[in-house]
């Protein structure tokens, strides 16, 4: 509590008007209390630190805390963030986004971004649905899903972001859920401390939105099964296609060394350079 | 005296470079200070993104070739709130693509400068081919009420000048500058002479001199523009395309919505005397006036000069600055001269301008053309021979 209590005074914006837009329940805010928590571990300067937002509920995360903060464009958070990290390299550049933002609209730019290496921390809250504009099916919305826009059934496969980050070539990919709080410590800490494109795929719950075509009616509930449908990355190892089929595998997915963009523009500089 | 002036003009002679417009408009660009571009691949504006991809490392900048147009502004966005002067280039198409972070870029108060190389559109259209379609498009592209400021050179001595004026003002005004070239003037080799650095006046964004806690960050110090300190200087605040109050946090007072509407527009139109840019030939005594720029203000300044030998008393306005229209620089031509004529390659944009703000007093014709290829100076010629009274 004591804890917290620190947290809140350093981080969040005194001069901001709470409350905040989220819906009681919602994964977010243990996710903005994780990322706080870590920063404040590693100790950047606050001055240091730029937090780019894209739009959705995720997006409204950087407007309440006392960093550079950068709320964008739908989908478009990391080529602001790419920008802002090769004009002043030594800055912090952190992401959030969420899944429609970050994997639909933004799904060029986040592959990208994954293979050209400008070390960004990037962060995907995916809560399997479009949230903010009323609970739509978006491109992680599982495959019979009935939305709001899928009153049917989705007819769409889902994508596995974290596996597709990976193939686009990101030094560090990892998944967790918000009730793997101690994972999801770890991975935060990992990815803000990569020296290279890292994306963290955070699994949360919408509650009022993907919780009805779950039929879970409570936060506690879609926690319990986020605990109950997840299983790490050294568990699958021994478990077959059978038994892995519906669970999420959770923990460090890659991790790996590549020189940066930021590298390449500093080998140019010492370089005698002759087109 | 005469040894200094051969020697100055011996000196001129060596100076002279032949250069292209799109390579005239990276020179421009680097002497005013622009450290970062990112861009993408377009005829007629690819040059500009080559000649900027092996020049900015030589000078310490940073280049980057983005996965679409949507994706360059947004950098470019990113690099100017760090810090650096930021600029991309494009043609049409990309263009299109670039107006959601053009209004980002005018309601955040994003200093950065667009390059559109005008095209034939619409949709892909005519890629090597010029026209002069995009002037609505770069006034009203992004959506919602916005300001915007657009420049239109028709030389390559005036590519190199107005990118470094794009740059300045759009520092001074924190807001997205649009050089709206077009593929003739782009492509075109000419000789010029470019100034030395300390010739040329650089404007940088106005800084704060307060300490952060007492920085308002979207608060007007009297002219409508506020100070802006880069990202990771220690003054942490929020940046959105929301809405937002004085501190940046979103808003959706009407109060508060009201006056920073008001002020992003008064922040430019309180200044509209000083963006006045223009170049008028023989425009005292002239029964018609020719309104033109870019390449179509070239074959218009080649039919006056053939117009005043046969006698005609007809000049020239040429447009520097499309956007915000320079109605007080256009009604004193209208006031003097009894026709107007206004060459352009589109279905009449900046003529709807003119008859806008005309007052009755003056006629109105126009001279258009929208088939890929450049207005020559005999068919202004011709129409000014028909109408002249």
């Amino acid at each position: 509590m004591r804890e917290t209590s620190h947290l809140v005074h350093k981080y969040l914006r005194p001069t901001m008007r709470f409350p905040h837009i989220w819906c009681p329940g919602c994964g977010i805010g243990i996710f903005m209390h994780a990322l706080i928590r870590i920063i404040d571990r590693i100790g950047y300067s606050k001055d240091d630190v730029v937090l780019v937002s894209g739009i959705g509920c995720s997006g409204r995360l950087p407007v309440y805390v006392d960093f550079n903060t950068l709320h964008t464009t739908h989908g478009r958070a990391l080529t602001f963030a790419t920008g802002i990290k090769l004009a002043k390299p030594r800055l912090k550049v952190i992401t959030i986004m969420g899944d429609g933002d970050g994997v639909s609209i933004g799904g060029n730019h986040l592959i990208h971004a994954a293979r050209r290496n400008v070390e960004i921390a990037s962060f995907i809250i995916n809560n399997q649905v479009y949230g903010m504009t009323g609970g739509q099916c978006s491109p992680t919305t599982p495959y019979g899903a009935r939305t709001t826009s899928s009153p049917y059934g989705n007819p769409e496969a889902a994508f596995d972001v974290s596996r597709l980050v990976e193939a686009a070539g990101a030094t560090f990919v990892g998944r967790t859920t918000v009730y793997h709080t101690t994972l999801l410590d770890r991975l935060i800490e990992k990815a803000l401390t990569k020296n290279g494109f890292a994306m963290v795929e955070v699994i949360a719950q919408c509650v009022i939105y993907a919780g009805r075509w779950l039929g879970l009616a409570s936060p506690a509930e879609m926690m319990a099964w986020q605990r109950d449908n997840s299983v790490t990355v050294e568990k699958a190892k021994e478990l077959n296609e059978t038994e892995l089929a519906g669970k999420t595998i959770i923990g460090v997915l890659a991790d790996r060394e590549r020189p940066t963009y930021n590298e390449e523009c500093t080998k140019l500089r010492t370089q005698e350079l002759k087109v | 005296m005469k040894k200094d002036k051969e020697r100055e003009q011996k000196q001129e002679e060596q100076n002279r470079i032949l250069l292209q417009g799109n390579e005239a408009c990276v020179r421009g660009a680097l002497m005013a200070g622009c450290r970062f571009y990112a861009g993408y691949p377009i005829t007629p504006a690819t040059e500009i993104t080559e000649v900027m991809a092996r020049e900015l490392p030589k000078v310490g900048g940073v280049f980057i070739q983005m996965e679409d147009e949507i994706a360059s502004l947004g950098a470019v966005i990113g690099a100017s709130l760090a810090g650096a002067k930021s600029m991309t280039a494009t043609s049409g198409p990309g263009f299109s693509l670039m107006q959601e972070h053009i209004g980002y870029a005018c309601m955040a108060e994003v200093p950065c400068v667009v390059v559109n190389v005008m095209r034939a559109g619409p949709s892909t259209g005519l890629p090597t081919q010029p026209s002069q379609g995009d002037v609505m498009q770069a006034r009203w592209g992004t959506h919602g009420d916005h300001s915007i400021v657009v420049l239109s050179p028709s030389s390559v001595y005036e590519f190199f000048e107005l990118t470094i004026q794009a740059f300045n003002l759009s520092e001074r005004y924190r807001t997205p500058t649009i050089l709206l070239a077009d593929q003739i003037v782009a492509h075109m080799r000419e000789g010029i002479v470019l100034p030395s650095k300390e010739d040329i006046e650089i404007e940088d964004r106005p800084q704060p001199t307060v300490p952060p806690e007492w920085h308002i960050p979207y608060g007007d110090p009297g002219t409508g523009v506020p100070p802006m300190p880069a990202f990771g200087e220690g003054y942490r605040y929020h940046v959105t395309g929301l809405h937002h109050d004085l501190r940046g946090y979103p808003t959706t007072r009407k109060e508060e919505v009201e006056s920073l509407m008001r002020r992003l527009f008064s922040k430019i139109s309180n200044d509209l005397e000083r963006l006045q840019w223009f170049d008028s030939f023989y425009t005292e005594d002239a029964v018609i006036t020719v309104i033109a720029y870019g390449c179509v203000a070239r074959a218009g300044m080649q039919a006056v000069k053939e117009a005043r030998a046969k006698g005609l008393k007809v000049g020239l306005l040429k447009l520097k600055v499309l956007w915000p229209f320079m109605r007080r620089t256009v009604t004193t031509i209208l006031d003097s001269s009894q026709k107007v004529l206004v060459p352009e390659m589109n279905v009449g944009h900046i003529s709807r301008e003119v008859k806008r703000v005309n007052q009755g007093n003056c006629e109105i014709l126009t001279l258009n053309k929208i088939d890929g290829t450049p207005i020559t100076p005999a068919e202004i010629l011709e129409t000014l021979e028909e109408v002249y009274p």
